[in-house]
C-alpha cells in the first residue's frame, strides 16, 4: 500500500523524498534501474521526513520490535526504533551475527541467499515491523517475516521507502501488509542525456 | 578520550548491555556484540544521546558510517545534529562513481568505498563505527574523507579495545569512545 493512497495524498514530503532518490542505470547489471537511496541520506530534510512518516504511522501501534534487513534496512530502522521506543533487531547475511542464530533461506533470480536472526532477540507475542529500503519480488522481506514468526512474533507490517508496484506474487509471498512511501523512478534526466548522446 | 572516565551515569547501563561472545569469528577473539545494546531502547537511546550531546552545534555537516554496524549508529546521530549521512561501504555495493581506499587486515587486505560527490571540500566530518580495534578501518575511512577535501573532526565509536592501540594509528585525529574493553 502506498502512503500517497493511504492518508498522505498530496503530502509534499513524498515528492521531496522521491526526488532525492537517484536512479543509476544498469547497476548491478544491464537492464536494472537501481534506486539509490544514498542521495536521500545526503538530504537531511528529506531523510528526516522519511523517518517521521514511518514514526507517525507506528508510534501508537504498540510495536516493540523494529527488524531491519542488512544493510540498507540498518540506515532507516534504528531511527524509527528509537523514536517509537522499540528495540532494533538486525536481520543479517550468514555468519555475521556472533551468537546463536536461526536462518531462513530465500530465492534469488539465480540461486538462493539466507537471512539470520539472533536467538533470544525477539520474544513470542512481540509486535514487529520489518524495514528495508526497497521491495521488489518480496523474497528478502518474506524471509524476514518468516524468521520473526518462527520465534512467535506478530509481524504487523513491512515498511519500505520504495516499492515496485504490480510485481506478480509479491503480496502473496510476503503474506503481510507492505507500506511503501514512493514508487521507483525511471532514468534521471542527466543519465537520459548521456544515453542519447551515446547512441 | 573515553566518556567512561567522565563517569556519566548512563555509561554503566551501556557497558552492561554489550555482550561478549568468546572465540568469534575465530579462536581467541572476544567479540563485542552490540546487538544486545540495540535490544534495550533506553540504553540505545543513551548511546545516541551521548554522541549527539557532544557533536550538536559544532557545525558538523557529515556523519560517515562504516559498513555495516556504523550504519546503525551513524544515521540517528546525523539526523539529530542536522548532518548528512554518508555510508562507507565494502567494494561494489555503492552504485554510482566511487573512490576506494585499501587497508591492511591481519591476513590480507580489504577496501572501503565512498560515493564521489557525497562530500564537498571543507565539510566538517565525523567517522562513526561500533568499535575501534587496530584502527585500520577508521584510518581508511578518514583517508577517503580527506581525499575529497573534508576535515575529519573526530572518530566516534561505542567501544575501544585499548590493548590494540588503534588510537595511536589515527594520525593524531581525536577519538571519542563511550566504553573500553580490556581482557585483563
Amino acid at each position: 500500500m502506498f502512503a500517497g493512497e493511504n492518508g498522505l495524498k498530496g503530502d509534499p514530503r513524498l515528492q521531496a523524498i522521491s526526488q532525492a532518490i537517484r536512479v543509476v542505470p544498469h547497476f548491478p547489471k544491464h537492464g536494472i534501474m537501481f534506486q539509490d537511496i544514498t542521495t536521500l541520506l545526503l538530504d537531511h530534510k528529506a531523510f528526516k521526513h522519511t523517518v517521521d512518516i514511518f514514526v507517525d504511522r507506528y508510534r501508537d501501534q504498540h510495536i516493540s520490535v523494529v527488524a531491519g534487513i542488512e544493510a540498507r534496512g540498518f540506515m532507516f530502522g534504528p531511527s524509527i526504533a528509537l523514536a517509537i521506543g522499540a528495540k532494533f533487531v538486525p536481520l543479517r547475511k550468514p555468519r555475521k551475527l556472533p551468537g546463536e542464530v536461526i536462518s531462513e533461506k530465500y530465492a534469488l533470480e539465480y540461486g538462493t541467499d539466507c537471512l539470520e536472526l539472533h536467538v533470544g532477540a525477539v520474544q513470542p507475542g512481540e509486535r514487529a515491523i520489518v524495514i528495508d529500503d526497497l521491495v521488489a519480488t518480496g523474497g528478502t522481506l518474506s524471509a524476514g517475516v518468516k524468521l520473526l514468526e518462527r520465534v512467535g512474533a506478530d509481524v504487523v507490517e513491512c515498511a519500505c521507502v520504495i516499492g515496485v508496484p504490480n510485481v506478480k506474487g509479491q503480496r502473496r509471498l510476503i503474506g503481510k501488509p507492505v507500506y511503501v512511501l514512493v514508487e521507483p523512478r525511471k532514468a534521471d534526466k542527466c543519465y537520459q542525456d548521456v544515453m542519447l548522446v551515446g547512441s | 578520550m573515553s566518556a567512561y572516565k567522565d563517569q556519566d551515569p548512563r555509561l554503566h547501563g551501556i557497558k552492561t548491555k554489550i555482550r561478549v561472545v568468546p572465540n568469534f569469528p575465530k579462536s581467541g577473539i572476544m567479540f563485542q556484540d552490540i546487538t544486545t545494546l540495540l535490544l534495550d531502547p533506553k540504553a540505545f537511546k543513551d548511546t545516541i544521546d551521548l554522541f549527539v550531546e557532544r557533536y550538536k552545534g559544532k557545525n558538523i555537516s557529515v556523519v560517515a558510517g562504516i559498513e555495516a554496524r556504523g550504519f546503525i549508529f551513524g544515521p540517528p546521530i546525523a539526523l539529530a545534529i542536522g548532518a548528512k549521512f554518508v555510508p562507507l561501504r565494502k567494494p561494489k555495493k555503492l552504485p554510482g562513481k566511487v573512490i576506494s581506499q585499501e587497508y591492511i587486515l591481519e591476513y590480507g587486505r580489504d577496501c572501503l568505498e565512498m560515493h564521489v560527490g557525497a562530500v564537498e571540500p571543507g565539510e566538517r566530518a565525523l567517522v562513526v563505527d561500533d568499535l575501534i580495534a587496530t584502527g585500520g578501518t577508521l584510518c581508511a575511512a578518514m583517508d577517503l574523507l580527506e581525499r575529497v577535501g573534508a576535515e575529519v573532526m573526530e572518530c566516534a565509536c561505542v567501544i575501544e579495545l585499548p590493548e590494540l592501540k588503534g588510537r595511536e594509528r589515527l594520525n593524531g585525529k581525536p577519538l571519542y569512545v563511550l566504553v573500553e574493553y580490556m581482557e585483563i
